[in-house]
């Protein structure tokens, strides 16, 4: 037996080094088109989930009217031109846009896409019992009607200055109404072959899905465009860690495309520096930012912890007082944060709203610049001052102790850390928390950790709007908006800001169908966050990719989905 | 002993439910949210939908009332239909247990992986016992050697070294500086035995993973075997091996190590369930899509029903397990006997 053993062992011994002699990893075949997301799809379905890795998984395969492009602007896909009030594909009075579907468009199977197809889609998504996740993109239509085979018309409930939601970017792409016929409502969580592989009008088709691993995709035989794609096979792999996908790309070759490789920025650039492959980044409106809790904290309080009241008597003890939060923001240094733990991915912003670039203020950029003692002799001068000798400053008597909290990720700590040290050097104790991410953006209202409760003084993410139209991100922070124990904690207004003034600057921008005056609205709402200490702007955060250096015509796009031009990526020679 | 084996069966059953119901419960009470890693662009209306599409919000005993149905009697009838091509009932109509994350039923999840973390860890344990045990045995028989030594220093290492410490070191070797082996395990590879280079690719892939979960299952099994031996090795019986004029290669490997296996079978027997559960973070590292890797994805996405699900099969496994290590014990050492 044991001989047996032996021999078995050498043999084996043998083959490795053998093979691994000889072969070398076997190299990628030319035409397949690797790519590695660190989070595996669950499905293909971007309906049913609204996590980027199915979204993207998906818009291989399926396509809205009009993308958005990487500087913001809509492009058609599906729809033969972009609606507007000046070519009459928007009414007037802004309730309805008309679309008009490109001629001939086939889908994988064959079959012509119609106007149906689209109102399917809207029938799909708004139905309750679905459980879309996309449904805001419906937020405000009233109905979605066919004209004829090409020609879709949809109406608002009101009017819609910026009606570029329903069927726009890879979070609202068309579905085919004949393959999801039976799987709408309740039926949805079922039809387990459709949400794996959609019949859509993309470049690529779903050839095999293992969930939670990978995705292969063939070519679309009936693509729009001839000759496109390039590529006779995409493999979309899933699973492991930011720091090895992006070794695959940059280091081993291995894989063609890695998605968001929020690492350490120098292990980052040393890798680059093999010479591989390029980091890629793309900015939309994302901000971490320190949320200031506008109510009391206090865990004295019992049922009223962080609860807004509308006269106003359950304020923060100190951080409603400008000189307070001015300082705060003057001790941060926000450039050493983007530089050291950010690199490539991170540049510092004094803005809620940094982008697009028409709608980013530059009235409140004196914030880059770190000023501790300027911020210690404004406190001084209010007479917030140490007035029993252990360090940290009484604000009328009560001493300025924080708790500070954010979600686990090792980032998001290390900013903690260096903010911290800089708000303790202005006489500030901070307490610092952190907390699973999945808890602390979980909706549990009996968890008193998540971000909607706020059961701290300072909170640290990241939010931004969900397109390059900022109406609906900056209406959450009006008063009607409180998070609160009446909406079970999931109010979007998490800081607990009211202002008849910026309620009054949300009505407008929902009045205002002029892109200038509506960028000047959304500047003046930045201002007063900002400026009335709801938030403290930290980092404008892009995405992070690399591609091969073998790879051709990748575009990073921030606002849409960053494979939203896979058709067109060719492998150079 | 027949009747040791049914009585340990019947209790097992109770067992298996108490334990199920426990996961359950625990899991339940966890803090995790199926949304919880969605965009925070996706507003709590929407969130609270999804929820409720999903049935999260269901009470407590429905929900464990309602897996217990789908998963001991739903699915199972699902197996035997599929394996026997005869239909019992509603098979259409059958609910079945679907995961939150996937939208897909579960078992059909586990379908599609048990056999690659079978392959991947199962022969990362063959191979550890592969090595383990002729080192335990020499190791033993020389006793403070030189090969003693070394054996003990790579145990130690097998042992103390984390998976993901020495995965990575073989990646950033093999992998990023020789380009022997590919870091990316390809879950689509088509094994086919007519296809030579296939079979290398596949092992060119395997051959990483198993090194490394190998050495840590060699460590453990290594250390046992060389203990065991060396209990044995200072019999009584082993003298009278040697007075009664035997050579040492009987002496040896009849005597002293059929003894020592005893405990090293039941060790290993032990083992078993854990090579299902698969090495989580071994799969994780090299991306293999085994059952430990959906294990941790359904964790991060908080999918109660997956995690639910995989836990309780491997809280079987372990009693089946446990049952089979009992009887083995029995039919290895005549000595011990159950009545």
């Amino acid at each position: 037996m044991k001989r047996s053993v032996i021999k078995m062992t050498s043999l084996l011994l043998v083959f490795l080094m053998v093979t691994g002699g000889l072969g070398i990893v076997s190299a990628q075949a030319d035409d397949t088109l690797n790519i590695l997301f660190w989070q595996a799809a669950s499905n293909v379905n971007p309906y049913l989930s609204g996590g980027t890795k199915e979204l993207e998984a998906a818009a291989l395969v399926l396509e809205p009217l009009a993308r958005i492009d990487p500087d913001g602007v809509l492009t058609p896909f599906l729809a033969a031109d972009i609606p507007t009030v000046a070519n009459g594909g928007v009414s007037e009075d802004l309730t309805t846009i008309t679309w008009t579907l490109q001629e001939g468009l086939l889908w994988s199977d064959g079959t012509p896409v119609t106007s149906a197809d689209v109102v399917f889609t809207y029938e799909y998504c708004t139905n309750e019992e679905t459980g879309c996740a996309q449904l805001t993109f419906f937020d405000g239509v009233a109905s979605v009607e066919a004209m004829d085979d090409l020609t879709i018309v949809i109406t608002f409930d009101g009017p819609k200055p910026y009606p570029y939601g329903p069927f726009v970017s890879f979070q609202s792409p068309i579905i085919q109404a004949a393959q999801f016929a039976d799987c709408i409502g309740a039926n949805a969580q079922n039809c387990t072959d459709q949400n794996f592989g959609p019949i859509g009008t993309g470049p690529y088709v779903v050839d095999e899905f293992l969930a939670n691993d990978v995705v292969t995709y063939t070519v679309n035989e009936n693509y729009r465009v001839e000759g496109q794609p390039y590529f006779s096979r995409v493999v979309f792999k899933g699973g492991g860690d930011a720091e090895s996908a992006a070794r695959a790309v940059l280091e081993t070759g291995e894989a063609d495309y890695a998605w968001n490789l929020q690492i350490a920025p120098d292990v980052l650039l040393e890798m680059e520096s093999a010479g591989l492959g390029t980091v890629i980044v793309g900015f939309a409106t994302n901000v971490e930012r320190l949320m200031m809790n506008q109510t009391n904290p206090d865990p004295a309080l019992g049922d009223a912890r962080s609860v807004w009241a509308e006269d106003g008597s359950n304020g923060h003890p100190f951080l409603n007082d400008p000189v307070v939060y001015q300082a705060m923001s003057m001790a941060i240094d926000r450039n050493i944060i983007a530089e050291q733990l950010y690199g490539a991915g991170g540049i510092a912003t004094c803005n809620v709203l940094p982008g697009p670039p028409a709608y980013a203020s530059s009235n409140n950029d004196s914030c880059l610049t770190q000023d501790i003692d300027g911020a210690n002799a404004m406190l001084d001068e209010a007479g917030i001052v140490d007035s029993d000798g252990d360090g940290i400053r009484e604000y009328d008597g009560i001493p300025m102790s924080i708790l500070y909290q954010t979600s686990t990720n090792a980032v998001r700590q290390n900013t903690q850390a260096l903010i911290k040290q800089w708000w303790e050097e202005i006489g500030i104790e901070v307490e610092l928390r952190n907390i699973d991410a999945a808890v602390f953006f979980g909706g549990d209202p009996a968890s008193p950790d998540t971000y909607g409760k706020f059961y701290a003084d300072i909170e640290m993410y990241t939010n931004g709007s969900s397109g390059p139209d900022p109406e609906t991100y900056m209406a959450a922070w009006t008063c009607s908006s409180v998070s609160g124990p009446d909406n079970n904690w999931l109010g979007n207004n998490v800081p607990r800001y009211c202002n008849p003034e910026y309620d009054a600057l949300v009505q407008a921008m929902s009045d205002t169908a002029d892109l200038d005056e509506r960028a000047s609205l959304a500047i003046q709402m930045n201002d007063l966050l900002v400026q009335d200490g709801v938030m403290i702007p930290l980092i404008y955060r892009g995405s992070v990719s690399a591609h091969s250096n073998t790879v051709e015509g990748v575009q990073m796009n921030a606002w849409d989905a960053e494979l939203w031009n896979v058709a067109e990526w060719v492998r150079s020679e | 002993m027949t009747k040791y084996i049914i009585q340990r069966l019947i209790i097992a059953v109770p067992t298996i439910l108490i334990i199920s119901f426990i996961v359950f419960a625990i899991l339940e009470l966890s803090p995790s949210d199926p949304v919880g890693q969605l965009p925070l662009t996706i507003p709590p209306e929407v969130r609270e939908q999804i929820r409720e599409a999903l049935g999260v919000n269901d009470p407590f005993m429905i929900k464990y009332v309602k897996w217990l149905r789908q998963f001991l009697i739903n699915e199972p009838l699902n197996i035997l239909e599929n394996a026997t091509g005869m239909t019992f009932g509603d098979s259409e109509g059958r609910l079945r247990y679907i995961s939150w994350q996937t939208r897909s039923p579960i078992v059909d999840l586990i379908g599609q992986r048990w056999g690659q973390t079978f392959l991947v860890v199962g022969s990362a344990y063959v191979l550890g016992i592969m090595i383990a045990i002729p080192i335990g045995v020499i190791s033993a028989y020389k006793q403070y050697s030189l090969f003693d030594q070394v054996g003990t220093f790579f145990a130690m290492v097998g042992f103390s070294v984390p998976t993901f410490f020495t995965g990575l070191m073989f990646i950033v070797f093999f992998s990023v500086k020789l380009k022997w082996f590919p870091s990316i395990y390809d879950t689509t590879l088509q094994v086919s035995f007519n296809d030579f280079d296939s079979i290398v690719t596949q092992f060119k892939q395997m051959v990483m993973p198993m090194t490394v979960l190998g050495l840590f299952y060699m460590a453990q099994i290594s250390r046992f075997t060389r203990s065991a031996m060396l209990d044995n090795l200072h019999q009584d019986y082993i003298r009278t091996a040697r007075s009664k004029g035997l050579n040492e290669r009987k002496v040896v490997l009849g005597h002293a190590l059929r003894n020592s296996l005893i405990p090293v079978v039941t060790l290993i027997t032990l083992g078993i369930p854990g090579i299902f559960q698969g090495a989580v973070i071994t799969e994780q590292i090299f991306r293999i899509n085994g059952l430990g890797q959906l294990l941790i994805i359904a964790i991060q996405g908080g999918d109660l029903p997956t995690v639910q699900s995989l836990t309780f099969i491997f809280a079987v496994l372990i009693v089946v397990f446990n049952i089979v290590a009992d009887v083995l014990y029995a039919l290895l050492d005549p000595r011990v006997a159950y009545n």
